[in-house]
C-alpha cells in the first residue's frame, strides 16, 4: 500500500454541512441571506449570539487573580520574582489598570520558557554558528530559555556589583535605570547573550503576556484587552464593522468555545 | 529505495499552484499524485484560531524551520547565514500552502509589467534603465493572459469592483462577487485621494463578501470581517484556500491521491527529461521513488529552484558571465514605506476587519505615471488596508515616546484605537547580483544544500520609497489626523523583521532560453516534461500581490500539461 494518506471526510467541500440551530440563529441575526444553501462554516455551535450580548464591558480590575494553575514549569524562585518585578517596570499599574504582575505575566513568561518556544523546537539549530551582520538575525546556539537564565544571571550580578542589593529589593526608579542600562548595552556584562537582545526577549515577553489570551497564564481575567477596549475572539464583526467610531464589545477569550 | 508505479502526473507541493493543477487535470480526466511535505488540513483544524500568539507570533501554520530554512546575505562579500527563526516571509507548510494563511488581495498585475523592458525603453530609450538591472518582458501578454486571470477570480469567488478603472488592465468579465464593505476608515481614504484627484478602488479580496458556489460547484460563506485572517486559517471557509476550493474538486473527480508528509528531495532526470522524483516518507522514514511521464513543481519559489538546483536540472545561473538560468532575477517587494496618522479626538474600530479588506490606487503603480525626471522605474499600489490590529503586535506611539514603562503603557492605551495608516507596495526590479544558489555550508535535515539568497535593496528601491512614501503622507494628512509621521527612508535589506511573502524569481518565464528558464506554458526549456509552476515564473515583482498572477499561470499550464500529455514536445 502507498504511504499516503487520503482526504479525511473533513476535507470534503463544506457545502455537505447541515447547519445547527444556534448557526441557523446567527445567520437570521446577522441578516445574512443563503436562500436554503447550506454553505462554508464549520462549527455552527460556536456561532452563538454574541451580537446579541453587546452590553458595555466592565473595566480592567487591578486585583490580582490566582488559580490552582499558578506554579511554575521552569523558573526558580528567585528567578520567578525578579522576571515578575521588572516585568512590572515594563508595564507598570496606572491609573489604566493592572501592570504585568497582576496579570500573571511572569507565569506566562515561565510557561513560554518550559514550552516549544523556549527550546526553540521550530527553528533551525544545525551549525556552524558565526557572528552575524545586524541584518542577517540571531545566531546563537543558546536556546531561548538557556540565554533567559543567562540573562537574569547578569542582571542579578549587576544589581550585587553596582547596589549590593538584589533587583527585587530596589526602589522602581533604581530598577528603571538598572533596565535602562541593560536595554542600551552599557557596561552590562552577560554571557551568551546581549544585555540589549535580552532586554528586548523580556520586553516582548512582557507585551505577549499582557495581551495574549489568557489561556497561556497572563492577561489575567482579560484586563489587558480590557484596558484598550480589544474584544479578543468574537466570531464576527460583519454587523459592526460599517459603524463610525469605536464600538464597544465584551470580550471574550478562547475559553468560551469550551462551554459552547 | 521502494519504487512504485508510474503514474501520468506528479505534484510537488500541494498550495495554490499543486491545487490548481490537480484540479484542472483531474478533472480533464488525468491521473496526478500530489505530493505535499506537510499534514493534512481541514477548516475543523481552526476552532481556536482567534490566538494572535499561537498563529502570528509562533507560526503555527508555517514551515518548520528545525527542518528547512534559507540563508541570506545582502551583497556577495558577506558570508551568507541561516534564517534561523522568522522572518521577513513566512514560507507555507502543509496542505493548502500559504494559500491557508495568506490575506487574500488578489489583484492582476499591470499590461505595462508583462512588456517592461519593451515599454521602458518605447518610451524612455534604453538609457532609463541602470547598468546592472535585467530587466525583461515576460514572454506573454496582458491580453493573452486575461483569460486566465479570470479563470482564477471566478473559482475564487472575488469581491471586487467591476467599473473600469482607467489605471487597470481591462476585464473579460465582472468579477464574480461584489465588493467587500466599505467601512468608515476606507470611506475617508475614498475621499482623501479623490480629492487629491487619484482613482481609489476596494481592493479585490479572496475573503467573501457574500455567499458564493463556483463554476466547479464548490459553495462557501460570506466573510465575517472577524479580524484573524492573515497568518490564520478561516474558520467559515469564506477565505479562498486550497482546502476549500480547489483540492475538493480534484478529490471529487476520484482521480487525485494526496500523499502528505512527503517531502520530495529529488527530480530524477536523464539530463533531457524527468522521469520522476524521489521523496522521503516523514512517518516511515522510507525514501520511496515516484515515476511520472510529468512533473510539476509548485513547491513556492525557493523550493522550486532549491529542487533544481540540488538535482542538476536546467543550467545554473551565474553571476559572473551572466549566463544560465536557474537562480536568475530573484526580487521581492519593497513596501517599508508609510505613512501613519495619529487621532488625538476620534476612535476607530480597527480591531474589526478581514485579510483583503482595503482600497488602493494606482496612480502612481507601474508606468501609469511619467518617469523622465525621476530617478527610479516602476511605483507602487498606496493602500489602506483594514486587517484587524491585534494588542500583541500593535502598539503605536508617536515618535519620541519612551519604548517601555508607565509612559510607554499609558501612550499606546491611549493610541490603540486611534491609528491609521497608509503604505505602500512597491515593485521590485531585478539585478544582475540578486540571485539565488545552493549555500556551500549549510543543510536541511535530509542533508541537502539550503538555498542561499543574495539580495538587497538598491537606490531604485530608495528612491520609489521616498517618492511612494511622501504621496502617502499626502494622503493621510488630507485624511485628517492630529500628527502624521512619515516612513519614506527605506534600511537595508534585513531579514528579521516580517515584510512580505513576495518572493519572485529564479525561474523566469520568457520567449529567449537564453534569459528565461520556462516558457509561457511554465514548460522547462531545458527538460520538456517538467512545469515549474509559482512566483518562481516572474521576471520582476509588480507593485502588487502575486497570487492573482500565480494562479493564472497555473490554469494557463494546466491547459499547457494537457497538450503536453497530448502530443509532447516543446508547446511554444
Ligand atoms: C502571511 C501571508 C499573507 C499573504 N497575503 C497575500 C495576499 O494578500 N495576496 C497575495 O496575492 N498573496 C499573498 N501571500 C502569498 C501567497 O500565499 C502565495 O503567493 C501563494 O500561496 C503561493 O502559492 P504556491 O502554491 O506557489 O506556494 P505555497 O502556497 O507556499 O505552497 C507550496 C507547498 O509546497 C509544499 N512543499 C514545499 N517544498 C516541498 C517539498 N520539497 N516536498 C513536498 N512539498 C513541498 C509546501 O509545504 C506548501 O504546501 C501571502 C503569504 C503569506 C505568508
Ligand atoms: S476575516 Fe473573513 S475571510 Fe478572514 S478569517 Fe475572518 S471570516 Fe475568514
Amino acid at each position: 500500500m502507498l504511504p499516503g494518506l487520503k482526504l479525511g471526510k473533513s476535507s470534503k467541500p463544506a457545502r455537505s454541512k447541515e447547519p445547527d440551530e444556534s448557526r441557523r440563529k446567527f445567520l437570521k441575526a446577522s441578516g445574512m441571506t443563503l436562500g436554503g444553501l447550506v454553505v462554508g462554516g464549520v462549527f455552527g455551535g460556536v456561532l452563538t449570539d454574541s451580537l446579541e450580548k453587546n452590553q458595555a464591558p466592565a473595566p480592567a480590575s487591578s486585583k490580582p487573580e490566582t488559580s490552582l494553575q499558578d506554579a511554575l514549569m521552569f523558573f526558580n524562585q528567585e528567578q520567578f520574582k525578579m522576571t515578575e518585578a521588572a516585568a512590572e517596570r515594563i508595564y507598570p499599574v496606572d491609573e489604566n489598570g493592572p501592570g504585568a504582575k497582576a496579570l500573571g505575566v511572569a507565569f506566562f513568561i515561565d510557561h513560554q520558557l518550559a514550552g516549544p518556544w523556549g527550546y526553540n523546537a521550530r527553528d533551525y539549530m544545525m551549525g556552524p554558528f558565526v557572528q552575524a551582520q545586524t541584518t542577517q538575525g540571531e545566531q546563537s546556539r543558546l536556546k531561548r530559555n538557556e540565554m533567559f537564565t543567562l540573562g537574569l544571571e547578569g542582571l542579578k550580578s549587576y544589581c550585587q556589583q553596582k547596589h549590593q542589593k538584589a533587583f527585587t529589593e530596589l526602589e522602581g526608579q533604581q530598577q528603571d535605570e538598572v533596565l535602562t542600562a541593560m536595554e542600551k548595552g552599557d557596561k552590562f556584562p552577560m554571557r551568551g547573550v546581549t544585555s540589549s537582545s535580552f532586554f528586548n526577549m523580556l520586553k516582548n515577553l512582557t507585551i505577549e503576556g499582557v495581551y495574549a489570551d489568557p489561556l497561556y497564564g497572563g492577561n489575567r481575567n482579560m484586563n489587558g484587552w480590557k484596558m484598550r477596549n480589544f474584544p479578543g475572539n468574537q466570531m464576527s464583526y460583519a454587523q459592526q464593522i460599517t459603524k463610525e467610531g469605536l464600538v464597544q464589545i465584551q470580550p471574550k477569550s478562547l475559553q468560551a468555545h469550551m462551554s459552547e | 529505495m521502494a519504487k512504485l508505479p508510474k503514474v501520468p502526473v506528479v505534484i510537488v507541493g500541494m498550495g495554490w499552484v499543486g491545487g490548481i493543477l490537480a484540479a484542472e487535470l483531474t478533472k480533464a480526466g488525468v491521473q496526478v499524485v500530489g505530493l505535499e511535505r506537510g499534514k493534512s488540513r481541514s477548516t475543523e483544524d481552526y476552532f481556536m484560531d482567534h490566538d494572535e500568539l499561537r498563529y502570528a507570533r509562533r507560526f503555527e501554520l508555517m514551515q518548520d524551520l528545525s527542518k528547512e530554512t534559507i540563508t541570506f546575505r545582502n551583497t556577495e562579500s558577506m558570508r551568507a547565514l541561516p534564517m534561523r527563526s522568522y522572518g521577513s516571509f513566512l514560507l507555507g507548510d502543509g496542505l493548502g500552502g500559504a494559500g491557508s494563511h495568506w490575506n487574500g488581495q488578489t489583484h492582476r498585475f499591470l499590461p505595462y509589467d508583462f512588456e517592461i523592458y519593451s515599454q521602458t525603453v518605447d518610451r524612455y530609450g534604453k538609457g532609463k534603465i541602470p547598468a546592472g538591472m535585467q530587466l525583461q518582458d515576460w514572454g506573454i501578454t496582458y491580453d493573452e493572459i486575461e483569460p486566465y486571470y479570470d479563470k482564477f477570480e471566478q473559482m475564487a469567488g472575488i469581491s471586487g469592483e467591476s467599473e473600469a478603472n482607467p489605471m487597470l488592465g481591462k476585464r473579460s468579465h465582472p468579477f464574480p462577487t461584489p465588493p467587500m464593505k466599505k467601512t468608515p476608515i476606507l470611506q475617508r481614504f475614498e475621499k482623501a485621494s479623490k480629492k487629491l484627484g487619484y482613482h481609489p478602488y476596494m481592493i479585490p479580496s479572496a475573503n467573501l463578501s457574500e455567499n458564493y458556489k463556483n463554476p466547479d460547484g464548490v459553495s462557501r460563506a460570506a466573510c465575517q470581517y472577524c479580524g484573524f485572517c492573515e497568518r490564520f486559517g478561516c474558520e467559515y471557509g469564506a477565505k479562498a484556500d486550497p482546502v476549500v476550493t480547489v483540492i475538493p474538486t480534484a478529490m471529487a473527480t476520484g482521480k487525485l491521491e494526496v500523499r502528505t508528509f512527503s517531502n520530495v528531495t529529488e527530480i530524477l532526470h536523464d539530463g533531457k527529461k524527468a522521469t520522476g522524483v524521489v521523496y522521503i516518507n516523514t512517518v516511515t522514514g522510507e525514501e520511496v521513488t515516484q515515476p511520472a511521464d510529468v512533473v510539476i513543481l509548485g513547491s513556492f519559489v525557493l523550493n522550486n529552484v532549491r529542487l533544481l538546483l540540488s538535482s542538476k536540472l536546467g543550467t545554473p545561473y551565474d553571476r559572473k558571465t551572466g549566463r544560465g538560468t536557474i537562480g536568475r532575477n530573484y526580487a521581492y517587494q519593497v513596501n517599508s514605506g508609510h505613512a501613519v496618522g495619529f487621532y488625538d479626538d476620534e476612535e476607530f474600530s480597527t480591531f474589526m476587519g478581514a485579510g483583503a479588506l482595503g482600497m488602493e490606487f494606482d496612480d502612481f503603480n507601474g508606468d501609469n505615471f511619467d518617469h523622465s525626471d525621476l530617478k527610479f522605474l516602476h511605483g507602487a499600489g498606496i493602500r489602506i488596508s483594514q486587517n484587524g490590529l491585534r494588542p500583541i503586535e500593535n502598539n503605536p506611539a508617536p515618535q519620541g515616546t519612551p519604548t517601555w514603562g508607565k509612559e510607554w503603557k499609558k501612550t499606546t492605551l491611549k493610541y490603540a484605537n486611534r491609528v491609521l495608516t497608509v503604505a505602500i507596495q512597491g515593485a521590485s526590479l531585478p539585478w544582475k547580483h540578486h540571485y539565488l544558489d545552493l549555500d556551500p555550508t549549510y543543510k536541511d535535515i535530509y542533508g541537502k544544500p539550503l538555498l542561499r539568497i543574495t539580495f538587497d535593496f538598491e537606490d531604485q528601491d530608495r528612491e520609489l520609497t521616498k517618492f511612494l512614501a511622501d504621496k502617502a503622507g499626502e494622503v493621510m494628512k488630507e485624511m485628517g489626523p492630529s500628527h502624521v509621521e512619515v516612513k519614506d527612508k527605506l534600511d537595508p535589506y534585513n531579514i528579521v523583521p516580517y515584510q512580505s511573502t513576495h518572493n519572485t524569481g529564479g525561474v523566469i518565464m520568457g520567449a529567449d532560453p537564453e534569459t528565461s528558464a520556462v516558457n509561457s506554458y511554465l514548460q522547462m526549456w531545458e527538460a520538456e516534461n517538467v512545469f515549474v509552476v509559482g512566483a518562481s515564473a516572474f521576471p520582476h515583482n509588480s507593485g502588487y500581490n502575486p497570487t492573482d498572477t500565480v494562479g493564472a499561470l497555473a490554469y494557463r499550464a494546466a491547459e499547457g500539461i494537457q497538450k503536453y500529455l497530448k502530443q509532447g514536445g516543446v508547446l511554444v
